[in-house]
């Protein structure tokens, strides 16, 4: 009895250091902690770029996630938390940039890419099929002839 | 085999010379501030001297330069000696003592001379967020009504100020003049 008490108390205390390892902050629910994660991995760390600010160590990454539980805590929406963040460090910090003028090649550039792409795979496919069937596969009566005794003669030397 | 397939490796060289080339030259690190042409922010901060506190209203009146420091920085150490230099020149230099320590603070400006006019202490580094300030040394150029007209990451040096700031800063004054 002794011993099951002693490893249950143990292992409580193991669960409150993992814990206390990941949460640093306090969530009202884990809507909001999706929020929280879903807008960390969203924004990018203006200093040590091609990094979120939920991946980041850099000090500005924590001001910056602070500051987004901050506003969640506010009740602010996703809109105005990605808005306050543009407002002060420019587009750049979006990994999903909004759709505009600026920004259109990079939302449909890999599509277009990708169309192009299967246009010239149709074109050589077609143009391939094309002159399959343009090219004669039928043995002209010469040519059937020659064939005729080259395989004789084959067949004599045996 | 066609001929002008053999161009193509070639073709494909070239193109990627070219972005390579201009890759060369471009700064990543810089990224354009979407600050520019928006009044500075509001902030209500006591100064690093501890003496007064200051609020945006006590940076309109002049264009001046706005520099984003730390003593935990070292290119701010790097640059304060021209900053000084310019202050002796007659330009305007107000300072955000960004995440700092205020005593190390005032020792660094006691040992090294103090640039600065006015010096907001912005300990929790609230009014640098609200700049935008990803890094320092950061410096704002504003104009007289307190507009940001302009921003330089990194150090300040005399070719910075000579190709970028000082034609700037030159046209606000004129501006401000009536």
């Amino acid at each position: 009895m002794r011993r099951w008490l002693a490893a249950a108390v143990l292992g409580l205390s193991l669960a409150g250091v993992a814990k206390a390892a990941i949460d640093t902050y306090q969530f009202r629910d884990d809507a909001e902690r999706e929020r929280y994660q879903q807008l960390t991995k969203e924004l990018r760390c203006p200093k040590c770029q091609n990094q979120d600010i939920a991946d980041s160590n850099a000090p500005i990454a924590a001001d910056l996630r602070r500051e987004i539980f901050r506003m969640l805590g506010e009740g602010k929406n996703n809109q105005q938390i990605v808005d306050f963040m543009v407002d002060r460090y420019g587009d750049f910090v979006r990994y999903k940039p909004a759709l505009s003028g600026r920004t259109w090649l990079l939302w449909f550039g890999p599509g277009i890419l990708l169309a192009g792409g299967f246009v010239v795979l149709a074109l050589i496919v077609r143009r391939r099929r094309g002159q399959a069937v343009a090219g004669n596969t039928e043995l002209s009566a010469d040519e059937r002839e020659r064939l005729a005794k080259l395989l004789d003669k084959e067949r004599t030397h045996d | 085999m066609k001929r002008w397939i053999m161009v193509v490796p070639l073709a494909v060289f070239l193109l990627v010379a070219v972005f390579l080339y201009k890759g060369l030259f471009l700064k990543p690190d810089e990224l354009p501030s979407a600050m520019i042409g928006k009044p500075f922010p509001a902030f209500a901060l006591a100064s690093v001297q501890g003496d007064r506190s200051l609020t945006q209203a006590d940076l309109i009146g002049r264009p001046a330069l706005v520099n984003v420091w730390g003593t935990w920085c070292p290119s701010c150490k790097v640059e304060h000696p021209y900053l000084n230099q310019l202050a002796e020149q007659g330009v305007v230099i107000h300072g955000v003592n960004y995440k700092d320590d205020n005593a190390a603070a005032l020792k660094w400006l006691a040992d090294f001379h103090n640039p600065y006019q006015l010096n907001i202490a912005d300990q929790q580094g609230s009014l640098g967020l609200d700049l935008g300030v990803y890094g320092a040394p950061e410096t704002f150029l504003i104009d007289a009504n307190g507009i940001i007209r302009y921003k330089h990451v990194g150090v300040v040096d005399a070719t910075v100020w000579r190709e970028q700031l000082a034609p700037l800063y030159q046209g606000l004054v004129d501006e401000a003049r009536p």
